[in-house]
């Protein structure tokens, strides 16, 4: 139960950040809600873990759980925590040394059919700078991208906005509860060579050429009848002109001898 | 009248669409070198006096014809490469070259005036051992090959078989040479390893059996390696164990074991663990070889010997000598010996090979070059003067494959660096100014120390700068008076300046066999080279330039990392890019095997770019590594980051520089190997630049690049091949945070992939493995019509991801290699340069690799000038940058900018090299070269000259006016 009310709580947020992370359009959230609830059905979940030390030595702690919907359409959802008074001390704190705040996820497979060989060994980690986060109000965006077996082979977190630009952030409520937009990602199938629109294309010009029956006649068959008295009339005058070349030839090769 | 017509209506419409080359621009600007690679035969034809040829058979699968006065090319044929064109053995006999190829594969006889194939002949297959001319009665007829387990018999005129036959024991007895004295009999040679030796005698005319006997040898472990045939038929071996020779005649039938002639009775010793190697020579292949041979005791130890009724004389001893080879030239044979004469010289003498005499006055003296390496080959050419004496040439092949050609008293004919044949990596650097330019930038360098010294300093620069200009018109005039094919151009090392567009380069160029070369890039002549020894065959070459010419009075810095492959060490090599020489900077040493380099930005006070090496425990070394340097880096270390990539396990990490020096892990990506396979990861080139922002649409509005320096591209091939399920990956992904940028597959396609990756696009090229034919494919990123932080990029701060446009095309032909062009704004379009397997360069424009290009013309598409999409790529002849001069397997195109926006300096290096320039939006900023400077003046002239006198006649025309 507690996990739902969490998941209500972050659906409402999500559903501002929706309008930022429209341009992928990789955004599960829409048809989360009415799925939640076979979530612990066929799923599974994965730990997302994250640390942020002020040594900038990684010490990973449970963030949330990922939890993976099986099935074609990978869905996710992300139930977390909030941050603990001491957390957003420490990350206020690794923030102003412009320390990175760090999260991973141990390498899976989403596919269910691989369920006995999900789980490999070792982790996919990346970071963002910490002050990034804090700055805005952890807004963040993860992404997990998987190969074309449904590998999960990376992981990224961006936040919106992006940049550092030292503003206290004061208000410590804004530092509780994350407001995180998650999606997987498959790799997207590149074109092939369109051949056949382009055919259909031509055939269609042809068909519009072929039914302008004007247009399909050649150049010459529309001015034959004045190209052939041309033709003629130049061979009349070129065999005048070579038999003249000849004689001059001729008369020219005597003169060098 | 009509015909007239007609062809000037045709050479109109050529002259409208041409683009390419024109034919007096023919050789103008660029230049090709055609390379035979390492020679492994080397033959002269003997067969005439007056005969210039040389045939060679190298380890590039080159078959060539050389003219020895020259060292030219008369014709070269070049096979497939890797086993199945490699060269197994090269025979000639007249006007004949028999070739065996491919291991035993084909075998195939050349006409060696013209280099045309008379025949060819499909052997049976196994592994090829041994070929040999067999002759009846002084006259050559056959040929016989000899496989692990066959021996067949062809015909040397036709090609024909005339017969095969099995081996006897071929399983236990390794078959492994072959001899015929011309007697109608053909031996073939077999050795069990320290057992026995077996001689099989075959009958020429139908290869029945004659013979077969064994003979006790329990010390022999080869044939090949330790025996050969002298005199009418004696076999010859040499051991280094029992140091002894051993002789057999192999036509007797009751010598049931080898004679054994201990080295000692004849003084002579062989060096340990040295393996003696005998040479006979034959000078016709249908009779028997001579009754003398060489024997070699050392590395620089030779005999002349002689087996004379069954006793074998030292003929002469020659220690110290490197190298001895036997020429034959009519009836007389001579033996000539390379001995060392003092440290930088060898000299070579020729001796009679019957009695060991010197001939006199026949030294060749042979000036070992400093930068280059030992002699390892030495071919001799003899022939007889007009007094009937010999005379000989000899063509010396050293361990940095080159070849060079002298005739006495030590005069170098020609000279080929064939390393020059296998370049792996190259830069193009600029030349320096000019002493006085270099004079005058000095100015500006020093620091001010006063007003009157400065004004000095300006005054004589400026009396040097005039002195020059002086000097300058008096050679022009100088050279003006004298006929034009006299003006000498030879480039030399001292005359080497920039010019006015920086046209004319330094090529540095690294060769497979560890020779570095410096060439002059406007006319190919070699100024530098050096030849770097103890380079391990299969080692990793990263030429890096540290510092430009820029910098005077700081000279130029390159510096290489050579790599070894199996062990992963590398060492550094620093070295002046303009003259060659070694720096005398200290280098790191580098004890840890190197992962990755990286060159920054930042430079130390010396101006050169610190270069970082990333050890296998992520260790990072850095050089130069002065104290300013270091400092540097810890001001910026938490900036710098540096990617690693593992293709065995598929990993690609992401790693950051700590302060002192260490680093720490920031990111990972896996791959899954099991799937696909990393087989390229490629970022753009650090010297490129990005005019334009955006692409204007049609609309006038504006579509921002996605414009990201960090950005990597990993290509990845499905290690499942059928033709259905093979893919090829692409990913783009940010170097710095380890984002995944883009990702794609390409299905039903395989590799090998070509592509490049520059501005905001990518260009890869894969083969389709269900239609069966080459693809291109072309990728593009957008930010959008908005850029989120216009003024500076950081991977670090763009949440957003890219907008990712693609298009594929079917490119009809298959490639070699791709590269892009690049210029100094980049400003001009660009072009894609396809290096074709036939040897043309293809410059393909890039509007054609367009994913905008659309479906159906609009109005907006129009504006924006997009060619409709087609889905084949056409290829148009004019587009061929190098017309007729193709690059024999093309392996690499390096592009450099130049001076010049317009254009773009291009070399191409596979088997040879060729370099071009390029103008991919025509020269827009070079007048042309037949433009009319007369016309243009005397119009100007006119004008001006028209307005003077108009002017006064208007005067003139008031002034009357006025008095009226």
């Amino acid at each position: 139960m507690a996990t739902i009310r969490v998941l209500s709580l972050i659906l409402s947020v999500l559903s501002t950040t929706t309008l930022l992370w429209t341009q992928s359009g990789e955004c599960n959230n829409g048809r989360r809600s009415g799925d939640a609830v076979e979530t612990d059905f066929s799923g599974f979940s994965v730990p997302l873990e994250h640390s942020f030390e002020l040594d900038d030595v990684p010490r990973f702690r449970l963030r949330g759980a990922l939890q993976f919907r099986g099935g074609r359409e990978n869905g996710v959802h992300l139930s977390q925590n909030q941050l603990s008074e001491k957390d957003r001390n420490t990350l206020k704190d690794v923030a102003a040394v412009d320390g990175l705040y760090r999260i991973r996820v141990p390498r899976v497979s989403l596919q269910v059919d691989r369920q006995t060989e999900r789980q490999s060994e070792g982790y996919l980690t990346a970071f963002v700078r910490a002050c990034s986060l804090v700055e805005s109000h952890l807004s963040d965006v993860i992404t997990l991208h998987t190969d074309v077996s449904g590998y999960v082979i990376g992981i990224s977190i961006v936040t919106i906005p992006g940049s550092c630009r030292g503003i206290e952030v004061e208000d410590e409520v804004d530092l509780e509860v994350f407001n995180t937009t998650i999606s997987v990602v498959a790799p997207v199938n590149a074109p092939a060579p369109e051949t056949a629109p382009y055919i259909e294309r031509m055939e269609q010009e042809m068909e519009k050429k072929g039914k302008n029956p004007q247009e399909q006649k050649s150049f010459f068959a529309k001015y034959w009848m004045y190209i052939v008295p041309l033709v003629l009339f130049l061979m009349m005058s070129g065999a005048q002109d070579q038999s003249g070349g000849g004689a001059g030839g001729g008369a020219a090769n005597g003169g060098g001898r | 009248m009509a015909w007239l017509v007609v062809r000037l209506a045709i050479s109109v419409s050529l002259l409208y669409t041409a683009s390419a080359v024109f034919e007096d621009q023919v050789g103008k600007f660029d230049w090709r070198q055609q390379f035979i690679g390492k020679v492994r035969f080397a033959l002269f034809d003997t067969h005439s006096q007056a005969s210039k040829k040389l045939l060679v058979a190298t380890d590039k699968n080159v078959f060539a014809s050389l003219n020895s006065r020259t060292g030219d090319l008369f014709w070269r044929h070049v096979d497939k490469t890797g086993p199945e064109g490699h060269i197994d053995v090269l025979l000639m006999y007249g006007q004949d070259a028999v070739v065996v190829v491919g291991n035993g594969r084909l075998l195939r006889s050349w006409e060696t005036t013209v280099g045309g194939l008379k025949w060819e002949t499909v052997l049976d297959t196994g592994s090829f051992q041994a070929a040999t001319l067999v002759g009846v009665q002084d006259y050559v007829k056959h040929v016989a090959v000899l496989k692990k387990s066959a021996i067949s018999l062809h015909d040397l005129s036709s090609g024909s078989q005339i017969w095969v036959e099995n081996l006897p024991d071929s399983d236990t007895v390794q078959y492994q040479t072959i001899y015929s004295g011309g007697n109608g009999l053909v031996f073939v040679l077999g050795v069990v390893p320290n057992s026995h030796i077996v001689i099989v005698e075959y009958k020429i005319e139908d290869g029945e059996i004659m013979n077969k006997k064994s003979v006790e040898a329990a010390w022999m472990s080869s044939l090949e390696n330790s025996c050969t045939v002298i005199s009418s038929g004696i076999l010859l071996c040499a051991d280094q164990i029992t140091q002894s020779l051993y002789t057999l005649p192999l036509q007797s039938a009751e010598q049931k074991e080898m004679r054994q002639i201990h080295l000692q009775t004849l003084d002579l010793e062989v060096a340990s663990g040295f393996q003696p190697v005998l040479t006979s020579t034959r000078p016709n292949p249908a009779q028997p070889p001579l009754s003398e041979f060489f024997l070699q005791l050392s590395p620089d130890h030779h005999i002349l010997l002689q087996l004379k009724d069954g006793l074998i004389a030292p003929l002469r001893d020659f220690n110290p000598s490197y190298l001895a080879a036997f020429a034959t030239s009519g009836e007389r044979t001579v033996a000539a010996v390379m001995s060392p004469k003092n440290d930088t010289a060898c000299s070579i003498n020729l001796f009679s090979a019957d009695t060991g005499r010197r001939h006199l006055d026949t030294t060749i003296i042979y000036h070992m070059d400093p930068n280059g390496g030992k002699p390892n080959r030495l071919y001799v050419h003899a022939f007889l003067k007009k007094d009937d004496s010999v005379g000989y040439r000899v063509m010396v092949q050293t361990e940095d494959h080159t070849l060079t050609f002298l005739q006495q008293p030590g005069r170098v004919v020609w000279m080929r660096e064939e390393a020059l044949a296998d370049v792996v990596t190259m830069e193009m650097v600029d030349l320096p100014f000019t002493g006085t330019q270099a004079e005058l930038e000095g100015e500006f360098g020093k620091k001010a120390d006063g007003l009157l010294p400065m004004v000095l300093k300006r005054l004589s620069s400026q009396f040097i700068l005039l002195q020059a200009w002086l000097a300058h018109l008096w050679k022009l005039f100088y050279d003006a008076r004298k006929p034009r094919s006299s003006v000498k151009n030879e480039v030399t090392i001292d005359i080497l300046s920039r010019d006015e567009f920086n046209l004319q380069k330094m090529m540095v160029m690294v060769t497979a066999s560890g020779k570095l070369f410096g060439i002059d890039s406007k006319s190919g002549t070699i100024l530098w080279k050096q030849y770097l020894e103890n380079i391990q065959p299969n080692s990793v070459f990263k030429l890096i330039v540290q510092r430009t010419t820029a910098h005077f009075p700081h000279p130029p810095q390159c510096t290489l990392l050579i790599k070894d492959k199996d062990t992963g060490l590398g060492s550094l090599y620093v070295f002046n890019p303009i003259f060659g020489k070694k720096s005398q900077i200290s280098v790191p040493a580098l004890p840890r095997p190197v992962l990755q380099t990286l060159l920054l930005p930042v430079i130390d006070q010396d101006y050169a770019k610190v270069l970082l090496l990333i050890d296998d425990q992520y260790k990072v070394t850095a050089f130069p590594s002065t104290k300013n340097v270091l400092q540097q880096l810890q001001d910026t270390a938490s900036s710098i980051f540096f990617y690693l990539v593992d293709s065995s396990q598929g990993k690609l990490s992401g790693f950051r520089l700590r302060k002192d020096l260490s680093t720490e892990l920031i990111w990972e990506v896996v791959i899954p190997a099991e799937v696909q396979k990393i087989v390229a990861v490629k970022g753009k080139r650090a010297n490129e630049h990005v005019h334009s922002q955006g692409r204007v649409m049609g609309d006038r509005s504006v579509l921002y690049k996605y414009l990201n320096p960090n950005l990597l591209a990993v290509i990845t091939e499905s290690t499942d091949t059928h033709q259905e399920r093979s893919f090829v990956g692409i990913f783009l992904i940010d170097g710095v945070t380890g984002r995944i940028v883009h990702e794609a597959v390409q299905r039903k396609a395989r590799g090998p992939v070509h592509f490049v990756h520059s501005e905001n696009w990518l260009v890869y090229v894969y083969w389709n493995s269900k239609f069966r034919r080459n693809e291109f494919s072309v990728l593009e990123l957008f930010e959008g019509a908005e850029l989120y932080n216009s003024t500076v990029f950081s991977s670090l701060d763009r949440p957003h991801p890219p907008q990712v446009l693609q298009q594929s095309y079917i490119f009809p032909a298959p490639i070699s290699t791709l590269e892009a062009t690049l210029t100094e704004k980049g400003i001009t379009s660009r072009h894609l340069l396809v290096g074709l397997p036939s040897g043309n360069i293809l410059s393909l424009p890039k509007m054609f690799l367009d994913p905008r290009r659309p479906e159906v013309v609009s109005e907006q598409s129009r504006e924006e000038n997009l060619i409709p999409y087609a889905p084949e790529m056409p290829i148009r002849e004019e587009w061929f940058i190098n017309y007729n001069q193709t690059v024999s397997r093309v392996r690499g195109i390096y592009t450099a900018p130049s001076g010049l926006e317009s254009t773009c300096l291009v070399v191409a290096y596979g088997l040879d090299i060729y370099q071009t320039r390029v103008f991919p939006s025509k020269q827009f900023d070079v007048l042309k070269d037949d433009y009319d400077y007369v016309l243009i003046s005397s119009v100007l002239f006119g004008l001006f000259f028209a307005t003077m006198i108009s002017k006064r006649l208007a005067e003139v025309k008031l002034l009357n006016r006025a008095w009226r």
